[in-house]
């Protein structure tokens, strides 16, 4: 890990060992991998970036395995990055989603790692697109991103990928309510997992209507069944998929360019987070005061401000 | 850096005994106890399972052999490790192992191998000297 641009070229080269500590610095936060990253950036952007989000237990981490098997069959390269949530009390996680993917363990066409959320808000992890642009800088054709079980406005990874298959089941209540207002907003294909279940083409309609609902000038979204377990429809996903990249090739770099846009804002927020923190240790009494009500907490702000901008010049 | 940073474990069950129970119990443990327990399930081979441990850059190995066959399956583990460039990765199991196999096992690099009746704090204590390094 010493010499950024050695771990960089090692990267570049397809060294697993290697990847798998950067990324593992990476999701620690270590100053090292930011140096690294810089040096791997200019080598990303090649991949085709997925991303698989949905309900808890809809079958996202199958449909995930059943991609992998198809991307395989056509030779290309698949990383996956899983998200799956920390405990809030212990900080601990168990990571299982694996468990449905193993199968392809030992095929050296495919990189599965598993990531906690470590306390991020919006069903990824703070690593998550820097894990995903490593597997990008590799040289894996599609990377797959498979976010923690979602219910409304972990919508995220929306903004890290090409595009996002929002996975549900049938039987999940009148009008799919866990699946209502933002999850379906980001959804650039539905997939309605389990389809041999009773209760397919009663949920099949129903997000048919929720579609229905939205503006004219929506974009069209497909809507794929699939039973996962045993592949049924997952070429038909496929195609759609294909058919959403066809559509939608041309407004490519504007996604590039709004993903451009968050990743420095989260940076800049990020830096402006670690220095306000900073700034309030060191000022406690600026703290006290406001409690004490000797001084209001917007002239306390101000101040602060002014420290941080001294700082950061 | 290195108190701070979170553990990563990949717990996994080798060969073909398929009592998981244990397995389970331990993975939640360390999960519990603030460690990133990565969970692959039964019916694992070596292969497999060094695979996933360099992939998902833990820091430790643990596994749960019922079957009798510790012998040749910790070994295995311990090679393809090796094979795959995570020979640093720390090996350590839980499992029916007699006395001596304890002994030969540890002597092959092996850390250590919680027996019946040990437990889930006796785990994490282990860990947090032997692991966290």
């Amino acid at each position: 890990m010493s010499d950024p641009q050695k771990t960089a070229d090692a990267v570049l080269k397809g060294n697993v060992r290697i990847a798998a500590r950067l990324m593992r610095d990476l999701d620690d936060v270590c100053p090292s991998a930011i140096e690294v990253m810089k040096r791997i950036y200019p080598h990303t952007g090649r991949a085709f970036l997925l991303g698989v989000t949905g309900n808890p237990g809809a079958g996202k981490s199958t449909v995930v395995d059943a991609l992998i098997s198809l991307y395989r069959a056509q030779q290309k390269r698949v990383g996956v990055v899983a998200v799956d949530p920390s405990s809030p009390f212990s900080g601990g996680a168990i990571l299982g989603d694996r468990i449905r993917m193993q199968r392809h363990a030992t095929d050296s066409g495919v990189f599965i790692r598993s990531l906690a959320t470590r306390g991020h808000l919006g069903g990824l992890s703070r690593s998550t697109s820097d894990v995903a642009s490593v597997l990008d800088a590799m040289g894996f054709d599609v990377v797959i991103i498979e976010t923690v079980g979602v219910g409304q406005d972990e919508v995220e990874v929306v903004s890290q990928v090409d595009a996002s298959i929002v996975v549900t089941v049938p039987g999940l209540g009148d009008d799919i309510q866990a699946i209502k207002a933002g999850i379906l907003e980001i959804a650039d294909i539905l997939v309605v997992n389990k389809s041999d279940r009773e209760g397919a083409d009663r949920t099949v309609r129903d997000l048919v209507s929720m579609l229905e609902l939205r503006g004219h000038d929506s974009a069209p979204v497909e809507i794929v069944r699939t039973v996962a377990t045993t592949g049924k429809g997952i070429d038909e996903l496929a195609n759609a998929i294909e058919r959403f990249r066809a559509r939608n090739s041309d407004d490519s770099a504007a996604r590039s360019r709004k993903r451009a846009e968050v990743t420095v804002r989260e940076l800049v927020l990020d830096k402006f987070r670690r220095l306000t923190d900073g700034e309030l240790r060191a000022h406690l009494d600026l703290l006290e005061a406001v409690a004490r009500r000797t001084l209001d907490p917007y002239s306390a702000a101000e101040t602060m401000i002014q420290h941080i901008g001294k700082k950061s010049d | 850096m290195s108190e701070k940073r979170r553990l990563r474990i990949l717990v996994a069950k080798p060969g073909l005994d398929g009592h998981d129970r244990g397995a389970k119990v331990v993975a939640r443990a360390l999960s519990d106890a603030g460690y990133e327990v990565v969970y692959t399930g039964l019916h694992q081979t070596p292969e497999m399972i060094a695979v996933a441990a360099v992939q998902e850059a833990v820091d430790a190995v643990g596994l749960s052999i019922m079957s009798g066959a510790h012998m040749t399956l910790f070994p295995a583990v311990l090679e393809a490790l090796r094979k795959h460039g995570g020979g640093d990765i720390v090996v350590f199991g839980g499992g029916i192992v007699p006395d001596d196999d304890v002994e030969e096992l540890k002597k092959a690099g092996v850390a250590t191998i919680f027996r019946p009746g040990a437990t889930t704090q006796e785990i994490i204590d282990w860990v947090e000297k032997e692991v966290r390094k």
